[in-house]
């Protein structure tokens, strides 16, 4: 089988799968704007939708944008929701996503964004403007260090000197933000340098000295692995979001299958591996599911691949995977060895890796290990009360998993209804998550949504797009449902209503003395259909068990525009299993201590 | 965890106006230590050479070298630490000279092949270059002297190319 594995890519052509796929062919153009060129710069990396805000500093480009015509400008509520569209924009379509925000508050706001992008290796490209160089640094009006302050959370950022620079620029940040570890990229651009004449000229190679992302593994390290694998009893594959950047999913699931290896995921690499196939142990760390906890702490070999040791993965660290040898496959070699030793490190992008490791790997004797697995799987499902009458948010989530038959995208908040959804939703696609992992941004969910209804538009593949959010994370973003009315954009957001900062809630129960400081929402929160329904939106509301289907089917009907299912869900529920801060991953707490 | 180790990581990065606060803030950032830190153009137009001290264990020094290689515009990150290696400071120290502690100093920076710079009826200005261990033993030399002011570059370093010469 190993013959038919596709031939080597070249990292050029790495590059063509991330940015110019649909680019547009640009004629050479002479003393234009600086306005003018960025907008031809941009066409000609295939770029679509812009997101943003406009102000003052920018008003020159938006009018090229506009008398240019061949972009889509999604004009969000908040520079926030702009930048989390680009970032769901980028994350479901593996191109790059683009914001365009004006100087000063325009380009703090996206901070939270750019944050999240980078936490989460996503590609953005985020365009701020600046005050006209003479004036920078005077605190002029709308001025702010905006390479400064985004300088920790960005990859590379790039501020326009003279027009004739900006194309050049333009392709090296769209280059850099798509290949290797992607991450974002802000290019600042001074007002008069966007007013100020030069030339257009397409498209030359690309040359960013000190960047050479390493995309094979060193061949030695990959046979050694392979020998490693071959000799192994207890493997476990733990797999994380760079197996799903990389387009490695295929190649993991060829892996495990042929070699009848189990598979774990981190949070953002859900997806990468089919939730309904016997060898998933489903997601392992802090609200992993037992069995994936426990084969983790009892394997005596993990392959990591595209994940980092998160510490909600590891738990305790000196106490994680005690008896295993680490293979630990990543594109950027500062994650490796950073968190827990590591026996066997392959840099390069998973993909190439595994293009190179599978044909070497010969079924490795895992049948009393498969057994052992069984038994804990029987004997520790996922639980929750299905009998009960109140709505339980699990059963909300079981029912959208049955309803969509794990077809659906689903993006998510951050709080306990994002670990529900990691436990319930059965996914069977990468790219079918999209969440906010790294940095746990509340208020992602919502304006993510939309930028991934946008990239369907823009030729994604179309699949069903819900937002599942928690009251607490959507209102703190709910202005982009305005956005996606006037977009007649058909994002259908499930809010999990409990009535609390669950999540937080969870924590004061099980370790504050049940003291709910700060935490219950009940007092104040709106009645969220109608708040809907005052943006434009269809607005539901589910109070009953037997109100759970319908409602899902009649909201994903609905193509028109976005609707919100208000699901008045327990507000007592808490998520199980976990791992608490500090323990080891199998020192896990199965249910409400209260409950046993 | 394993012992603190000073190392000397010469880095050739791009002189871009982005270059140097992202490696200055690399450091803020991730929490490294800077026991100094210098820079000035390299051997080839539009590039510069940056000289590291820093400290840590042997993960917190690998972990320096590869986010520094993650930089975008840096080229090339050499720890010097594992090579023969020449490295030299400059440091003006500024003590004070008494009639009587005068001559006293003047043999002390004799013997460290310093040099006076200038000379007040109070003070005395020294130069001296070195390595960083000799900067360190002169300034101590002359602290029971009394030292007004130090100002210190910082080391440069290059990699040696011949083994067995000093
Ligand atoms: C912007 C932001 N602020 C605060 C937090 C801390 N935090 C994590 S989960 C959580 C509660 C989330 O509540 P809700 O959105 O209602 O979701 P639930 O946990 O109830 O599902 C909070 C406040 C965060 N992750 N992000």
């Amino acid at each position: 089988m190993g013959a038919g594995i596709e031939a080597r890519v070249g990292p050029s052509e790495i590059r063509l799968r991330n940015q110019s796929l649909e680019a547009q062919a640009v004629e050479p153009a002479y003393d234009l704007s600086g306005a003018e060129i960025l907008v031809r710069a941009l066409a000609e990396q295939g770029v679509k939708t812009l997101f943003g805000i406009p102000g003052g500093a920018v008003l020159g480009l938006a009018d090229a944008v506009g008398r240019y015509g061949r972009f889509r400008w999604i004009l969000t509520k908040h520079e926030q929701g702009a930048t989390h569209a680009a970032d769901g924009y980028a994350r479901y379509s593996g191109r790059v996503g683009v914001v365009l925000v004006t100087s000063g508050p325009g380009s703090t706001n996206t901070v939270t964004g750019i944050a999240t992008a980078y936490m989460d290796s996503s590609p953005i490209v985020v365009l701020t403007g600046q005050v006209p160089l003479p004036m920078v640094g005077n605190d002029a009006f709308q001025e702010v260090d905006t390479i400064g302050v985004t300088r920790p959370i960005t990859k590379h950022s790039f501020l326009l000197r003279s027009p004739n620079d900006i194309a050049d620029t333009v392709r090296k940040a769209f280059y850099i933000a798509g290949s290797g570890r992607p991450g974002p990229v802000v290019i600042d651009m001074p007002k008069d340098v966007l007013a100020a004449h030069g030339d257009y000229i397409p498209s030359a190679e690309i040359v960013v000295r000190g960047y050479k992302p390493k995309i094979f593994g060193h061949a030695h390290q990959i046979s050694r692995a392979a020998e490693r694998i071959n000799r192994a009893r207890r493997p476990v594959l733990y797999i994380g979001g760079g197996v799903v950047a990389s387009g490695a999913s295929d190649l993991v699931r060829r892996l495990a299958i042929e070699n009848r290896i189990p598979v774990t995921s981190t949070l953002m690499g859900l997806g990468a591996f089919p939730s309904d196939h016997p060898l998933w142990l489903g997601m392992l760390g802090m609200h992993g599911t037992w069995t994936a906890n426990m084969a983790v702490q009892t394997a005596d070999l993990i392959i990591a691949i595209g994940a980092r040791f998160d510490d909600r993965v590891t738990g305790r660290v000196a106490d994680f995977a005690p008896q295993a040898d680490i293979i630990h496959i990543d594109i950027d070699s500062s994650v490796i060895g950073r968190n827990v030793q590591v026996d066997i490190p392959i840099v390069g992008d998973a993909r190439h890796v595994l293009i190179d490791l599978v044909p070497l790997v010969k079924g490795p004797d895992t049948k009393e290990w498969l057994e052992q697995i069984e038994r804990w799987r029987q004997d520790h499902p996922l639980r929750y009360d299905r009998e009960s009458q109140a709505v339980k948010p699990q059963y909300v989530i079981e029912k959208l998993a049955e309803v969509t038959d794990g077809e659906a995208v689903i993006v998510t908040d951050v709080g306990q209804h994002q670990m529900w959804t990691a436990q319930f939703y059965r996914f069977k696609h990468p790219r079918t998550i999209i969440t906010s992992g790294g940095l746990g941004t509340m208020g992602f969910g919502l304006p993510a949504a939309m930028g991934v209804a946008i990239a369907q538009e823009d030729g994604a593949p179309r699949r069903p797009v819900v937002a599942i959010v928690g009251d607490g994370g959507f209102q703190m973003t709910m202005e982009e449902l305005i956005t996606a009315v006037a977009y007649r954009v058909p994002v259908k957001v499930f809010v999990i209503n409990n009535g609390y900062l669950g999540m937080v809630r969870q924590w004061q129960e099980l370790f504050f003395g049940r003291r709910y400081v700060a935490s219950d929402l009940r007092q104040a929160n709106p009645d969220l259909a109608r708040v809907a329904e005052s943006m434009g939106a269809m607005g539901l509301r589910v109070e009953r068990r037997e109100e759970v289907q319908p409602a899902i089917e009649k909201a994903l009907s609905c193509d028109s525009g976005p609707v919100v299912i208000d699901f008045r869900v327990d507000g007592q529920e808490n998520v199980f299993p976990m791992v608490p801060a500090g323990a080891a991953l199998h020192e896990m707490i199965e249910a409400r201590p209260s409950d046993k | 965890m394993g012992e603190m180790k000073e190392h000397t990581i010469s880095v050739l990065v791009e002189q871009t106006f982005d270059a140097l606060p992202r490696i200055a803030g690399l450091f803020s950032g991730r929490g490294y230590q800077i026991d100094s830190i210098s820079v000035g153009e390299a051997e080839e137009p539009g590039m510069a050479r940056m000289t590291i001290v820093t400290r840590g264990d042997d993960g917190v020094i690998e972990q320096i070298t590869k986010q520094l290689n993650k930089i975008v515009n840096v080229v090339k990150v050499t720890d010097l630490t594992y090579e023969p290696f020449v490295e030299r400071e400059l440091a003006l120290v500024k003590v004070t000279a008494t009639q009587s502690t005068r001559s006293e100093i003047m043999q002390i920076v004799n013997i460290f092949r310093a040099k006076i710079v200038d000379i007040s009826p109070k003070t005395l200005t020294v130069e001296c270059t070195g390595s960083r261990a000799k900067v360190q033993a002169i300034i101590g030399m002359l602290r029971p002297f009394g030292i007004r002011e130090i100002s210190r570059t910082g080391s440069v370093a290059l990699k040696r190319e011949f083994r067995g010469e000093t």
